[in-house]
């Protein structure tokens, strides 16, 4: 038994990033499990860009480096944007994303806790924005690749000197992807289904990728360094959301469990829209905030031009944040609304 | 002229010349450094965000500018003591309107690929801020060479910074710089396309929309930059000979 007073000191921002970079370690080795060990190289890019890049933001600015740089939240942005991207993305593209994330998403706008969008993100959109094919070439799972690259030859495809000629013959269309363009040619979702890239519930190998997520995620709530208004009120939206299309015509649409598990919902749901400078402060805003993401979510993922949408639904949904706030204030106890 | 007059007409003298003695030399630092219309007055920014995908289109619509900010200067100044305050402006935007109308014909006579690219960009001259903005605060209170040269320069720092901004974007976004000089001097001038980088990707957001909004944001803040260490420079210059004195 403990003895009073029961007086515990918030966390340390240092602690909580740690702690988020604990969550992400499943997620990591399922990465290496399905797609090899070329992940651990694209965080270890991502992970030096960052940080170089934080350090010169610093300096330039006058402001103390050490602190700043030990805090872990470039650490946490870099991982997050390389968990975004295909797994076999040359270097230069990783060096990119992330020095745009660090340098003008979240340094020029005054650095932690004053950007007022995701960096991750915003460093995901320019890439997507910018190098569409590059983005969108996705390589197949180990189990359904045609040839097994072995790690050397993975490294060939991110510091070659011009890969995306021979990128064709190792990527696969992502099940989204894959689902988009066949529902255009007509076939109906039972038939798409049946193609090799999708599992018993999502993306073959993907699934469990995702499934980690959802581990580390409620590692996260365990620890309450989220709450759980964000990640359920995303999911439920975008089950409903989808449950409604699939319920109307499932011929066409996709069923909710497949939107849950496919692409960035579990991502999205635990690690990036739970960033706790660009969204919303109080619960209700959360609730509003979330639903906002998971029905963009969905709607681009349905109707847009991109195979997913959690990415720009964060952001446009970050743009909303200060109105979210200003009308979800909660009433102070005692005061008349 | 008295000494004090002198003085009074110095103090006054970027928004007001009434007085004879005319400074060219500040005409010409403000149009391109001072008070630059791009970068400082931050007018005329449609054309500044829209059309610097290159640099030879950012130039040529900024040149265009010039020529017509250059004449409606010229043309207002002689007509400034006879047209009534209250209705100024419609008869400012109508010399103006007549002005770029003329620049609009004639470059859909003789550089017709380079009008197609330009397109609406031309027409909308009329509605650009920068050259109401010189005519109101410069040709209707001065004589006609001083109000030439300050439409001339105030257009000509605005070229430059469409220029500068043309170029960043499309090397950045494409690799390669003056693409599109053909339109101007014609097919054999395509041999002047230089190719910065060869065997580029091509990062497409120096292209889009934002690459503007970054590129001039990024061009502002260097700007400012050289402004406020200048300045400094300039403080401790006037600092150290009172030390000396003393």
């Amino acid at each position: 038994m403990s003895r009073s007073p029961y007086l515990t000191s918030a966390p340390s921002v240092s602690v909580i990033m740690i702690k988020v970079l604990l969550a992400l370690l499943p997620a990591v080795a399922a990465y290496v499990w399905v797609f090899g060990p070329s992940i651990l190289v694209m965080l270890i890019l991502a992970s030096i860009t960052a940080l170089s890049a934080e350090a010169l933001m610093l300096k330039l600015r006058n402001r103390p480096i050490k602190p700043f740089l030990m805090d872990g939240s470039a650490l946490l942005t870099a991982w997050l944007l390389a968990l975004s991207l295909p797994p076999l993305a040359p270097w230069w593209l990783v060096v990119v994303g992330t020095f745009f994330a660090i340098v003008i998403a979240k340094q020029l706008y005054g650095g932690l806790g004053y950007n007022p969008f995701n960096p991750a993100m915003v460093g995901y959109a320019v890439l997507l924005i910018s190098f569409p094919v590059i983005m969108t070439h996705w390589p197949a799972p180990i189990e359904l690749a045609q040839a097994k690259l072995s790690f050397a030859n993975q490294l060939e495809y991110i510091f070659g000197a011009s890969n995306s000629m021979n990128l064709d013959a190792v990527s696969m269309a992502t099940p989204l992807d894959y689902l988009k363009t066949q529902l255009t040619l007509h076939h109906s979702v039972q038939d798409i289904v049946s193609a090799a890239q999708f599992g018993l519930l999502g993306a073959k190998g993907g699934e469990l990728i995702v499934g980690a997520y959802l581990i580390g995620g409620l590692y996260l709530l365990q620890q309450r360094l989220i709450t759980w208004h964000l990640p359920i009120a995303f999911l439920a939206v975008l089950a409903l959301m989808a449950g409604a299309f699939y319920l109307a015509d499932p011929t066409r649409f996709a069923n909710p469990l497949f939107h849950l598990f496919t692409g960035a919902s579990m991502l999205g749901a635990f690690f990036i829209i739970t960033d706790p400078v660009s969204g919303p402060t109080t619960p209700k805003g959360k609730l509003v905030f979330a639903a906002g993401i998971a029905v963009l979510t969905y709607l681009i993922r349905v109707y847009g031009g991109y195979p997913d949408g959690v990415a720009f639904s964060v952001l446009l949904m970050n743009m909303c944040v200060p109105l979210i706030d200003a009308w979800t204030q909660p009433r102070v106890f005692g005061h008349q609304k | 002229m008295s000494e004090a007059n002198q003085e009074v007409a110095q103090e006054a003298q970027v928004e007001e010349k009434s007085s004879p003695k005319v400074f060219y030399g500040d005409i010409v630092g403000n149009g391109l450094w001072k008070q630059n219309p791009g970068l400082v007055q931050l007018l005329g920014l449609c054309p500044t965000l829209a059309m610097t995908v290159s640099l030879v289109n950012g130039f040529s619509l900024g040149v265009m500018t010039a020529v017509v900010m250059a004449a409606s200067n010229a043309s207002v100044a002689p007509i400034r003591q006879w047209v009534p305050t209250e209705i100024r402006i419609p008869v400012f935007i109508l010399i103006i309107a007549a002005l770029v109308t003329i620049i609009d014909l004639s470059m859909h006579a003789y550089l017709q690929s380079l009008h197609a690219v330009l397109g609406i960009f031309i027409p909308l001259i009329v509605t650009n801020c920068i050259v109401l903005a010189r005519v109101e605060a410069f040709a209707a209170k001065n004589p006609v060479v001083p109000s030439a040269l300050d439409g001339f320069m105030m257009g000509f720092g605005l070229s430059l910074v469409l220029a500068t901004l043309g170029g960043i974007r499309e090397i950045i976004g494409k690799g390669t710089l003056f693409s599109g000089i053909d339109l101007v001097f014609g097919p054999s001038a395509k041999s002047m396309i230089l190719t910065i980088i060869p065997d580029y990707h091509g990062f497409l957001l120096a292209i889009l929309p934002p690459g503007a909004f970054i590129g001039l944001a990024s061009l502002i803040a260097t700007r400012n930059w050289l402004a406020q260490r200048k300045a400094a420079r300039e403080a401790a210059m006037s600092v150290a000979p009172q030390l000396a004195t003393h």
